[in-house]
C-alpha cells in the first residue's frame, strides 16, 4: 500500500473498491472504511459479485471479469472531457500525460459500457465521485492483480490516481490489500527470483558483490524462475530438486492436474511445513516446522508495516522452528553465516543489508510497537505514506493502456466464466482454518455460486450438487443460487482441496509480472 | 499453581497486521483476547483471528521428520532428514549446477525465516530460483 489504514479512517474522502472483498478478505480495514462512510467519506464498489461491501456501497456495480483497464480508461475519458483532472499535479510531477489523454479519448462512457457491463451514466457517476472526493483512496486485491493483464490493471489504478493527484498525500493512494500474514515481507526478504532483500536487483553487479562480501557467495547476475516456471522445469528435468516452505502449491496453484504432473516428476522434493498439505503427501522428505505460536520473528502488513511475532510455546512434538531448520540445513552443507543464536540475531544482519529495514530493530519495535519501512536508521520515524513531493523513480509515469480480452473466453461448450476467491471464515487453502472446528463448522465444503437466472437457464431445478468443468478438470460440489453475482458469472471458494477450484483454473499469466489468471476462465455447469 | 500468561503477537492470516494476546495456560494455547490499543486493529479482531489459536495444538500437527521409504512416508530423526537432504541438494547441484535446485519461501513465515532461505539458495545453493505465492 502506499498509504495507511487508518488513514481511511480519518483522511479518506472517497474510496474505490476494485476486485476486493474488503469485508471478507480484510473484515478490519472494512471496518475502517465503514467508519470513513459514517463521517460522510462516499464508498464505490465494482466486482463482478455483490459482494458485503458492495450492499453497503454509495455506488455499486457488477461487471464483466478482465475488462478492468476499459473501466479505468473510462473513468479517466470523463474526468479529463468535463476538466476535472488535477493540472497542477499533472505538470509538476508526471511525464507522458499527453499519450494517456490521446488513448483515453477513444474510450466513451459508452464503449466501455459494451466492454464491461456497467451503463455509461454509472460509469459518469462514479468517475465525478471519486474525481471531486480528493484526497480519494483506490482500494484492490487479487481481483485487479490475477489477471494476463495484472500489471496493466495496477498501471491503470496508478494512472487514475495520478492523474486527480492523489498520490503521495494523507488519505489517498493505491493500497493493494495483500492476502497473507507476510506476504509483503516474503516480497520485502527477497523471496523473490529477480531481487534480493530491499528490491536490490540481483542483474547488478554492485548488488552481487555487496552480498558477495557480506556472505562469502552469492547468486547469479541472471534472474530466476517464479513458481509456475519452476513446475514447468520439473518435467523436462531442468529443475531436480524442490525445496518448499510454508506453501502448498496442490491445492494454490492454477491448473492442479498439470501441478501434481510436475511434482511427480520431481526428482527431488523436500516439503518443509506443520501439516502433512497435498504437497507435503508427495514428498520425499517431510520437515515438521512450526506455526507463528511457536517462535519468534517479525511480520510485514500490507501497509509496510513491521510487528514482532512472539513464541507463546515450545514447538509441538519434535518440530523446529523454521529459522533453525534452515540454519542447521546450511550448516549440515557446510555453509558459514548460519550461525544465529536467535531471530534478533537475523534481524541485525537484514538490518545492515536492506536499506528500507535499516533502522528497524528489535529494541525499536518493543518501544514503538511497529514501524514501517522505508525506515532508513534507527533516528527515521517510519513511513505511513509514500511518494511525498518526489517519486522513487522522479516523475511519476502514465501508461496509456490499450484494453486486452483475458486468455480464455466463454464459448458454446464453456458458456460460463469463472471467477475465484476466498470465504470470511477460511483462508488460503483451508490446512489451518479447516482444522478449527468454529471456522470449518461456517462453511464445511465447497460450493459454486451462481444467478438465480442461470441457475434456471441450466435446469438446476432443487438439485443440491453440480460438475463444473473447464478444459483442464472438473470438479463436483454444492450450489448456492444468489442474485448477487453477475449473470454468466460462477464463482468457487479456491479453500477446499476435495473440490478444487484450482482443477479448473488457468495457468496463462502476465507477461511480466507472472501471476496467473485465476480470475478468468471458462467453464461449464452441469446438474446431475 | 495456574501457569498462565498472555502474549501479545501478530495474526497469521491476512494481510491487515492485527494485534493479539494469545491465552497460554499449561503450555497449551486456549484462547485469544484482541489488543485494545492496537494502530490497526484497535481491539477488534475478525472470526478468524478469535480462533487462532484452534489449529495450533490440532492432532494432525506434524512432529517429527519424515522421509519416504518404499514408496511410503516414514518417521525418521532430525539428523537422518537433514542428512538426506544436504547430501541430494548437494549432488544435484555438483551434478548438474545450482540453477537445477528451486526453493518456495514462505509468505506465512517471518521475515527472518524468508530472509535466510533466500540466503540458502543464493549463498550456498548458487541459484535465484526463489520465489513464493505472492502471484498466488
Amino acid at each position: 500500500m502506499t498509504n495507511s489504514i487508518p488513514e481511511f479512517e480519518t483522511d479518506t474522502n472517497c474510496f474505490l473498491i476494485i476486485g476486493s472483498n474488503t469485508s471478507e478478505g480484510h473484515p478490519l480495514i472494512a471496518t475502517r472504511v465503514l467508519k470513513a462512510q459514517k463521517r460522510g467519506a462516499k464508498v464505490i464498489v465494482l466486482d463482478p459479485r455483490k459482494n458485503q461491501i458492495g450492499h453497503w456501497a454509495d455506488i455499486f456495480h457488477t461487471f464483466r471479469p478482465g475488462s478492468d483497464v476499459a473501466i479505468f480508461n473510462g473513468l479517466m475519458n470523463v474526468i479529463i472531457s468535463e476538466s476535472l483532472q488535477d493540472e497542477a499535479f499533472i505538470a509538476e510531477r508526471t511525464e507522458d500525460f499527453e499519450a494517456l489523454k490521446t488513448l483515453v479519448a477513444e474510450y466513451t462512457p459508452e464503449k466501455v459500457a459494451e466492454i464491461s457491463g456497467i451503463p455509461a451514466d454509472v460509469i459518469r457517476e462514479i468517475a465525478r465521485t471519486y474525481a471531486k472526493g480528493k484526497p480519494a483512496a483506490i482500494l484492490y486485491a487479487m481481483g485487479i492483480t490475477q489477471h494476463t493483464t495484472g500489471v496493466d490493471n495496477v498501471k491503470s489504478t496508478s494512472n487514475l490516481a495520478m492523474l486527480c493527484g492523489n498520490m503521495g498525500i494523507l488519505g489517498g493512494g493505491v493500497n493493494p490489500l495483500r492476502g497473507q500474514n507476510n506476504v509483503q515481507g516474503a516480497c520485502d526478504m527477497g523471496g523473490l527470483p529477480n531481487v534480493y532483500p530491499g528490491y536490490q536487483a540481483v542483474t547488478i553487479p554492485e548488488v552481487q558483490k555487496k552480498f558477495q562480501d557480506a556472505w562469502g557467495s552469492a547468486g547469479p547476475l541472471t534472474v530466476g524462475m517464479t513458481v509456475t516456471e519452476m513446475l514447468h522445469a520439473t518435467q523436462e528435468g531442468k529443475v531436480r530438486a524442490l525445496y518448499v516452505m510454508g506453501e502448498n502449491p496442490m491445492v494454490s496453484d492454477p491448473d492442479l492436474n498439470h501441478v501434481r504432473h510436475c511434482l511427480e516428476q520431481t526428482e527431488f522434493l523436500v516439503v518443509q511445513d506443520i501439516f502433512l498439505t497435498e504437497t507435503a503427501e508427495m514428498a520425499h522428505v517431510v520437515l515438521p516446522g512450526t506455526s507463528f505460536a511457536e517462535k519468534d520473528g517479525t511480520f510485514s502488513n500490507t501497509e509496510r508495516r513491521v510487528q514482532r511475532v512472539r513464541q507463546a510455546i515450545k514447538p509441538v512434538g519434535d518440530a523446529k522452528e523454521d529459522w533453525i531448520i534452515i540454519c542447521e540445513l546450511a550448516r549440515k552443507m557446510g555453509a558459514s553465516g548460519f550461525d544465529f543464536q536467535s531471530a534478533q540475531a537475523v534481524m541485525e544482519e537484514i538490518n545492515k543489508l536492506t536499506p528500507s529495514y535499516g533502522g528497524i530493530t528489535y529494541e525499536r519495535l518493543e518501544e514503538l510497537g511497529s514501524l514501517q519501512w522505508p525506515c532508513p536508521t534507527v533516528d527515521h520515524p517510519g513511513t505511513p505514506y509514500l511518494h511525498k513531493g518526489k517519486f522513487s523513480r522522479g516523475l511519476g509515469k502514465f501508461f496509456a493502456l490499450e484494453f486486452k480480452e483475458p486468455n480464455e473466453l466463454p464459448n458454446d461448450e464453456y458458456p460460463f466464466t469463472l471467477t475465484t476467491g476466498r470465504l470470511m471464515f477460511h483462508f488460503h487453502t483451508g490446512s489451518m482454518t479447516r482444522r478449527s472446528k468454529k471456522l470449518d463448522s461456517e462453511v464445511p465444503e465447497a460450493y459454486v455460486e451462481i444467478n438465480v437466472k442461470d441457475a434456471g437457464k441450466i435446469g438446476l431445478n432443487g438439485h443440491k450438487r453440480v460438475r463444473v468443468t473447464s478444459r483442464r478438470g472438473e470438479i463436483e460440489l454444492g450450489v448456492r443460487i444468489t442474485d448477487d453475482i453477475k449473470r454468466g458469472v460462477v464463482f468457487i471458494p479456491f479453500h477446499f482441496a476435495e473440490a478444487a477450484a484450482n482443477k479448473l483454473t488457468n495457468s496463462a499469466i502476465d507477461p511480466v509480472a507472472k501471476i496467473p489468471e485465476y480470475k478468468v476462465c471458462a467453464v461449464k455447469v452441469e446438474v446431475f | 499453581m495456574i501457569d498462565y500468561k498472555n502474549v501479545l503477537t501478530t495474526c497469521p492470516y491476512c494481510g491487515t497486521g492485527c494485534a493479539l494476546h494469545l491465552q497460554v495456560l499449561d503450555e497449551k494455547l486456549v484462547g485469544v483476547l484482541p489488543a485494545k490499543n492496537h494502530v490497526v486493529s484497535e481491539g477488534g479482531l475478525c472470526i478468524k483471528g478469535w480462533n487462532v489459536h484452534a489449529f495450533v495444538n490440532h492432532p494432525d500437527r506434524l512432529t517429527t521428520p519424515l522421509i519416504r521409504k518404499n514408496g511410503k512416508l516414514e518417521e525418521a530423526t532430525w539428523d537422518e532428514a537433514l542428512t538426506l537432504i544436504a547430501d541430494k541438494f548437494g549432488e544435484v547441484k555438483t551434478a548438474s549446477g545450482p540453477d537445477s535446485v528451486a526453493i518456495l519461501t514462505s509468505a506465512k513465515c517471518t521475515n527472518e525465516e524468508n530472509y535466510l532461505l533466500q540466503k540458502f539458495a543464493r549463498a550456498v545453493i548458487g541459484t535465484n530460483n526463489v520465489d513464493h505465492c505472492a502471484r498466488l
